[in-house]
């Protein structure tokens, strides 16, 4: 890209007042974890469902020497995340990787990679729903004073609730949990899977909801416990088998349908950490079946 | 040089990027209280302030953010300053000021006095930038809370003994309170409101 080319878009898209009230907001939002700051969202050249709030954030922080990775689901290969990351290299030039362990910023809109993340990275959600109150209590007045007095009895209700009905809390995406012991914060639609990653994670965490007009944040090295009780402790989901390609285990995994003959296999949903995996060598017990396809 | 036209010299010479370079020392600092992170950038804004707080001002005040000044900041060139650079404009009324500037030397005002934010939004409270002597030398001091991972610990030399008393109090309006951000020279270390602050046992 020239310099005539960059000199048409406002570096990374936004302009400068715009950056500069999302950096405050981002500060306000580590300063007071889990907290929903308000923020004046922008329209962006995308719909809102394609991450407006996450795309306003990694716009706000990055700069020539970051280094991003995009995610929708675990896949770094899917529309949402190609659009994305494309948007940037556009807007910014800035350099992009697949790799985890390479990468400045992630933007992601489900998962946490399985691989841990470490102190020089940040990690920016888009969120959809950024109120985990919001379908208990509809009114924004209403749901503010719950978080100001912190009463968050109607959150353990609708939990209880789950477990009368189902014998077990059924909530598997966008459960709920209680960061530094004060505000209860919505981790946006990522599986329960991995709300254990956010604990005490050396990574500073952003999220970005568009729509909604809410910042909030989860600074490194902070407790982030998820929403439960004694005799109904929380719980992650568990995989029957190992990845059929790398052959990993205690990752998060995607049914992939094989055949039209109802052949199915279960797959890491991080393909990044499965590509690393089977590039050192560790095989599931279909490798060998995709790379004969390939 | 006269005196008036320094408020039209000295802002950054690219600022978006330097602007952005800033602020993500500013955020990795708020986001790990204790670490010492760098603002070195040539921008020269009016004496008696310094160039890393003029630039943190450059970087996040406008036209949104009224600031409060120190009597000497608020008679030196830096509200035409500010006013050019930024488009921020100077208030007197603490609770209205979204930022409180305090040079090298100055007393340190009591941040209770300062916006602490309601409790239904505590985003809304000021955030001090402060500028003292040194970060080391001084009585040393412990910090423990959110971004920390065990301790971290800090000496600083130009805070008053009454500091610790301040962010005690400052603690225990959570989440309402003000956030500072101390500059020494070119380095900065952030102390958001969540940080406990305490005299390092002998
Ligand atoms: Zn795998």
């Amino acid at each position: 890209m020239t310099t005539a080319d960059l000199a048409t878009y406002n570096f990374a898209y936004l302009d400068e007042q715009t950056k500069r009230m999302i950096r405050r907001a981002i500060l306000k939002a580590i300063a007071i974890p889990g907290y929903q700051v308000p923020f004046a969202s922008r329209e962006m050249p995308m719909p809102y469902g394609w991450g407006t709030g996450g795309v306003q954030v990694t716009a706000a922080i990055l700069g020539p020497k970051d280094v991003l990775k995009v995610i929708d689901q675990g896949a770094d290969d899917t529309t949402n995340a190609v659009s994305i990351r494309a948007f940037f290299q556009k807007v910014a030039n800035v350099a992009v990787t697949t790799k985890t362990r390479a990468a400045t910023i992630i933007q992601t809109r489900h998962r946490i990679p399985e691989e841990k993340l470490t102190s020089g990275q940040t990690l920016v959600y888009q969120v959809p729903i950024p109120e985990p109150l919001r379908f208990l209590e509809p009114r924004e007045t209403e749901t503010r004073k719950m978080h100001a007095l912190e009463e968050y009895g109607l959150m353990h209700v609708k939990l209880y609730e789950d477990i009368a009905r189902n014998g077990h809390i059924a909530t598997t995406y966008a459960y709920p949990v209680k960061v530094e012991g004060r505000y209860v914060m919505d981790p946006s639609p990522t599986p329960k899977f991995d709300n254990p990653k956010m604990h005490m994670s050396e990574a500073l965490q952003l999220f970005g909801a568009g729509r909604e007009k809410r910042i909030y944040a989860v600074p490194p090295y902070t407790e982030v416990v998820s929403l439960d009780f004694e005799d109904h402790p929380f719980e992650i989901q568990t995989f029957d088998k190992p990845c059929a390609l790398c052959g990993a285990q205690d990752v998060y995994l995607d049914e992939v349908v094989l055949d039209d003959r109802g052949g199915r296999m279960f797959v890491c949903s991080d393909t990044d950490h499965c590509e690393q995996r089977c590039a050192s060598g560790h095989r599931g017990h279909l490798a060998h079946d995709k790379e004969a396809a390939e | 040089m006269p005196h008036d036209t320094l408020a039209f010299t000295g802002g950054f010479r690219e600022p978006v990027f330097e602007a952005q370079s800033v602020f993500r020392t500013l955020m990795d600092c708020m986001a790990r209280p204790g670490t010492v992170g760098s603002a070195a950038v040539a921008v020269a804004p009016p004496a008696p302030l310094c160039a890393a707080v003029g630039a943190v001002a450059l970087t996040l005040c406008d036209n949104d953010t009224p600031v409060w000044l120190t009597p000497a900041l608020a008679a030196s060139a830096l509200p035409g300053w500010l006013a050019f650079h930024a488009g921020a404009s100077v208030t007197d009324d603490r609770q209205a000021a979204r930022f409180a500037f305090v040079e090298k030397g100055a007393m340190l005002p009591d941040p209770g006095l300062f916006a602490q934010g309601t409790q239904e939004y505590p985003d809304r409270s000021t955030t001090l930038v402060v500028e003292i002597e040194a970060f080391t030398g001084g009585r040393p001091l412990t910090l423990t809370g959110p971004g920390i991972r065990t301790e971290e610990e800090f000496a600083p030399v130009g805070l008053p003994d009454m500091f610790v008393y301040f962010r005690a109090e400052n603690r225990q309006n959570f989440p309402r309170g003000v956030d500072l951000i101390l500059v020494a020279g070119d380095a900065v270390l952030c102390l958001p409101r969540t940080t406990v602050v305490r005299v390092k046992e002998a």
